[in-house]
């Protein structure tokens, strides 16, 4: 079955303004969509991999976690108010962020652009 | 010729909190006065749409002014040594300062997020200077949705580009990217902890539970409006607050966030037209 997050790399890296958003941030972090785990790796603003899980013991710097339906509402062309922004989500109760959050806060733009690739397209 | 807008900027120097500051001020048109404040972390430029349209400005002298260590308006002297903070009665003292300096007469006031805040205290103790109060994306208490506003005024964290990564999920996904980045920009110049500081009043000492059921309508019109996209002050949060006062008028605006008359004037447009025509009406 193909998963959402299956041509990720293809999106971002072939967005030049995105990957010179993230030239700083190389790292990888956890998206848990339901109960389908994603590991994306990045590297200077290039996504170098996206693997599913399920995982048994991998690290992350940071990690987003909300229930399939969450996101299926969040990726809507036009999602309705509490479902259109990450923050909407985790004050909503409908998702979690967790881990080491500086890299997040430090390419915030960047982050919030990569999870919201799927929207329109997923 | 020129392609000036109508839009006058001057600096205003007046004394508040015991110092002297230099604030920076935009006007346009004339009649009643109409003061609109800006939002915590921003300045008057949000305003930008209302001092430019004729319709308005044909009837209300709408003037615009960065709060000081906002936009163009300077932090006093002495600031280098200073934590910026903004508390319930500095922005009170400002707010009137600005219109006794001016000698404004029963000027309506128009405020959004920390502006629409501050609305519901002059509303409650200085009723009778106001020919009407609006209130944007105003509540009494507004839960916070993150834990640490620190992370707004950290070294290792571009406080800018936080500060409009934070910000751009508070806007509309209808909203114009043109207005819709204008907004951001503005965020993204903010100085060094002056969001943060500002949200000491949102998020901290501007808890007006106790007291917003003293408000009295009868006094002074209270209308509130609130984007249905807000989720830092939701529409149920504004609506929780009209509930314990008598009169106070409500409007949802749809496809629309935190920040209505930057994000989407068009829009915005829409709901504040027939709010200014009543107050304009009814004197």
């Amino acid at each position: 079955m193909p998963g959402v997050f299956d041509r990720l790399p293809e999106w971002v890296n072939a967005d030049a303004a995105l990957v010179r958003r993230g030239r700083y941030l190389s790292a990888t972090f956890l998206v848990e969509t339901g109960d389908t785990a994603w590991l994306v790796t990045v590297h200077e603003g290039r996504v170098t991999r996206v693997e599913r899980g399920p995982f048994l013991m991998r690290e992350w710097a940071f990690a987003i976690r909300a229930s399939a339906e969450a996101w299926r509402r969040f990726w809507e062309p036009v999602p309705a108010p509490g479902f259109h922004d990450l923050f909407a989500l985790t004050k909503g109760g409908h998702a979690r962020v967790e881990g080491d959050l500086q890299p997040l806060m430090a390419n915030l733009r960047y982050v919030k652009d990569l999870i919201a690739l799927p929207r329109g397209r997923a | 010729m020129a392609d000036y807008e109508p839009i006058l900027g001057r600096y205003l120097r007046l004394d508040h909190a015991g110092r002297p500051h230099r604030l920076y001020v935009e006007e346009a048109g004339q009649g009643i006065p109409l003061v609109c404040l800006h939002t915590a972390g921003a300045d008057g430029r949000q305003w930008r749409h209302v001092l430019n349209d004729a319709e308005i400005t044909r009837h209300f002298r709408v003037l615009a002014f960065d709060m000081p260590w906002h936009g163009k308006s300077l932090p006093p002297a002495g600031w280098q040594d200073e934590e910026y903070r903004l508390t319930t009665q500095g922005y009170i003292d400002l707010v009137l300062a600005f219109i006794e300096t001016l000698g404004l007469e029963r000027p309506v006031v128009m405020g959004c997020s920390i502006g629409g805040k501050i609305v519901l205290e002059l509303a409650r103790l200085h009723a009778p200077m106001f020919r009407a109060l609006i209130g944007l994306e105003s509540a009494d208490y507004q839960a916070p949705w993150y834990d640490d506003t620190g992370w707004l005024h950290r070294p290792d964290v571009h406080g800018g580009e936080v500060s409009g990564a934070m910000m751009s999920g508070l806007i509309a996904p209808q909203s114009p990217s043109e207005t819709r980045w204008d907004t951001l920009w503005m965020y993204m110049q903010g100085g060094p902890g002056v969001f943060k500081g500002d949200l000491h009043f949102y998020r901290a000492d501007g808890d007006f539970r106790d007291r917003v059921a003293e408000i009295d309508t009868s006094r002074c019109p209270l209308y509130l409006l609130t984007g249905e996209y807000d989720f830092s002050c939701t529409p149920a949060d504004t609506e929780r607050t009209a509930a314990k006062i008598k009169g106070a008028r409500v409007t949802v605006m749809r496809e629309i966030g935190h920040f209505p008359m930057s994000e989407n004037p068009a829009q915005f447009r829409r709901y504040i037209a027939p709010v200014l025509e009543e107050i304009r009406a009814t004197g």
